[in-house]
């Protein structure tokens, strides 16, 4: 398969770009889309190709577009919703956990919401408490939605392909500070399923599990602890629902330890869930308790370096691994 | 309604009907409107007995005195006009041509109801009636309202694949005051998108008259007009008056592609919901209201001015929606409940594995009305 090495939003692009002309039901919405390029430049050039009746700027108006989209939604269009941040859903919660995740049910099966809100999630550097959400923690508890977190470019463009397919509404987190990170990205089309995580590094001593932009600091972590003789299984899960636990519990049957590493708060996240379910179903092959490293149980800081103490990162994931195989940091 | 209304609705003395457009419309159609208009009534009679005897559970919210704003309304659009509205949403069903028996099965909390037993009362939706629900947050449902317009629009003009239309998005006054319908409106004006936003004024939000809880009460088009919306108010308790006021204002948002507002006056005879004692209003009040009810009006336009219907007919109609509503209630009462599988069943429309770990989901049992 040819390939070529392109930017994380390109990837976004061309998954939007492509899937736009195939479905003509298909559109973008949101803030600065349109004639500003994008806000972070994901839909440069849309405007020009689809024009202003599909590609289409939105005011700061969050919960009335997240709901414009979802009644276009239920109408029979396929929308995608951009934020400009995850941050900035909160305001549109009602819309978006009310409305798109419960109408198929509410309706008793009449009206589904093939929808895909999409933007940036997590820290994006520097940028304090309001503005530097996680949200797969909040949102993964509501049942009725689909929730993928690509950590690089061939993901982001095969997940995203498959979200705009989807006939459920799916949140799609990206990242500010991975989008210019470059990938191979084959010329061919491809899709990329739900449910289905990838082992990135395979190795005999620990089952290191990600999602999103922290696999990359699973990788650099999973280099530097083979230079100690500990091998990683690195498994990105690429979507948290649904979640791949058939590929966590065959690692761990192999490995009998587990780091999670999840980029929002420890308390009722993720990798929570990840562990409890692992416990649930292989406790009897863990040899040390399972271990996670979420952000500090705090706001985001600004200060540069308490932000970055703050974040996952290779140390403290490093640290971790140590902790469970039993050697000293 | 019981027995023959006792006063006659005003007629002006040169003896010509002061209704327009309606008192062209065929006889056939205004007898199906009180027809309508005394079915709802019935079925929500029918509906706080059900619910003072526990069949039906949770918020329950009686539509009887506003009958006239959906028969009204919705005769001035065409049936595959999008609909969506608020909670107190049994008449907007029944008047889109939902069966007493889904709507009143739903309240039962039974499978044969409009969403499978799993909206109640304040979620009836009906997609063969183009009615996408009954929601139960306040004002939540007029950014989806804007949302079904575009769509519209959208097919009109870009799929090329269907007729303008235009949208109907029905609120209470209480949701005026919700951030999400500022919203609506800003975007319904921004893009021209074809919503009309129908506030059903009964004049409270729960126990909180309309001058406690939002400002300009008096004149609630200018709100409209600073989102550039074309606003009117109408008197919601004479449905051919409304009718009259509202075609006209609909067929020119439908021709435009163009938003509107209506603040229609209209008013609630029995309480917010079934737990409210209303203290906050008074029984001369309300009296004041039903004087100007609108079966009794529209029953004594047809029978003693257009003398399309006779006394005979009138009683027909009535035995028969009688008949219709203990049907339906009978029939709830007998039809079963959902399975209990049907509780991981329309969460997903492609339900795959590990979505929950509490269990698997599925697809559902057909919906009776799809």
């Amino acid at each position: 398969m040819a390939t070529r090495v392109i930017q994380f939003r390109e990837a976004l692009r061309e998954a939007m770009t492509e899937e736009m002309r195939r479905d003509p039901r298909i559109f973008l919405m949101g803030e600065e889309v349109a004639q500003y390029n994008g806000a972070y430049k994901v839909s440069q050039g849309m405007l020009e190709e689809f024009g202003p009746q599909r590609i289409i700027d939105a005011p700061i108006s969050e919960n009335g577009f997240a709901g414009l989209g979802i009644g276009a939604a239920m109408y029979g269009l396929r929308p995608i919703i951009e934020f400009m941040s995850w941050s900035f859903s909160l305001v549109a919660a009602d819309q978006i956990l009310n409305n798109a995740a419960k109408m198929l049910y509410m309706s008793g099966g009449q009206w589904g919401c093939p929808i895909v809100f999409r933007g940036n999630n997590g820290a994006g550097g520097q940028l304090g408490s309001t503005h530097s959400w996680c949200v797969e923690a909040l949102y993964s508890n509501v049942p009725g939605l689909k929730i993928a977190i690509p950590s690089c470019p061939y993901d982001a463009k095969g997940l995203l392909k498959t979200a705009i397919r989807d006939p459920d509404p799916v949140f799609f987190l990206e990242s500010e500070r991975m989008l210019g990170d470059k990938g191979e990205v084959p010329e061919e089309e491809y899709t990329i399923p739900f449910g289905q995580a990838i082992l990135r590094r395979e190795g005999s001593d620990v089952t290191l599990v990600s999602f999103g932009r922290p696999v990359n600091f699973c990788m650099e972590a999973a280099d530097e602890l083979l230079q100690d003789g500990i091998a990683c299984d690195v498994l990105d899960m690429r979507t948290v629902r649904p979640l791949d636990i058939d590929a966590i519990i065959a690692s761990v049957k192999k490995t009998n330890r587990l780091v999670v590493v999840d980029q929002s708060w420890p308390f009722a996240s993720v990798a929570t869930e990840v562990i409890t379910q692992t416990i649930e179903r292989a406790f009897d092959h863990l040899d040390h308790e399972p271990v996670r490293v979420n952000t500090d149980d705090v706001p985001t800081p600004y200060a540069k370096n308490l932000e970055m103490e703050y974040l996952p990162n290779k140390g403290k994931i490093i640290a971790a691994v140590k902790s469970v195989v039993g050697t000293t940091v | 309604m019981t027995s023959m209304p006792a006063s006659a609705a005003p007629s002006p003395a040169s003896g010509k009907s002061k209704y327009t457009l309606s008192a062209k419309l065929p006889d056939a159609t205004l007898h199906k409107w009180l027809r309508d208009l005394m079915l709802i009534r019935e079925f929500e009679l029918k509906t706080m007995a059900a619910y003072q005897q526990a069949k039906i559970g949770g918020f329950c919210h009686i539509y009887i005195g506003q009958e006239a704003v959906v028969v009204g309304t919705f005769g001035a659009v065409n049936h595959d006009d999008p609909v969506v509205t608020a909670y107190r949403d049994h008449g907007h069903a029944l008047a889109r041509g939902m069966s007493a028996r889904a709507c009143m099965a739903e309240m039962f909390g039974k499978a044969a109801g409009c969403a499978k037993g799993k909206g109640g009362s304040m979620h009836m939706f009906d997609k063969p009636n183009w009615l996408f629900g009954g929601h139960g947050i306040v004002g939540a449902q007029t950014a989806l309202g804007t949302g079904l317009a575009f769509a519209a629009r959208y097919e009109y003009e870009v799929l090329k694949t269907g007729p303008k239309k235009v949208c109907l998005s029905y609120m209470g006054d209480g949701a005026l005051n919700q951030g999400c319908f500022h919203e609506a409106q800003n975007l319904a004006g921004l893009y021209s998108l074809p919503v009309i936003f129908i506030v059903e004024n009964n004049g409270y939000s729960m126990g909180t008259s309309i001058e406690r809880g939002t400002t300009m009460a008096h004149n609630l088009c200018l709100k409209a007009a600073g989102y550039g919306i074309d606003a009117i108010q109408i008197d919601g308790m004479d449905v051919m008056s409304l009718y009259d006021q509202f075609k006209p204002f609909a067929d020119k948002c439908r021709a435009e592609q163009r938003p509107g507002f209506v603040d229609l006056k209209t008013y609630r005879y029995q309480g917010h919901s079934m737990s409210d004692p209303q203290k906050y209003r008074t029984k001369e009040e309300v009296a004041k209201f039903q004087e100007r009810d609108t079966i009794m009006t529209l029953s004594n336009y047809l029978l003693n001015e257009r003398k399309s219907l006779s006394e005979a007919e009138y009683q027909k109609i009535q035995a028969d929606v009688r008949d219709e509503v203990k049907d339906s209630v009978e029939f709830s009462e007998n039809a079963p409940v959902p399975e209990l599988s049907e509780l991981y069943t329309d969460v997903y429309a492609e339900p795959m594995p590990n979505l929950s770990p509490s269990g698997e989901y599925t697809h559902g049992a057909k919906n009776p009305l799809l």
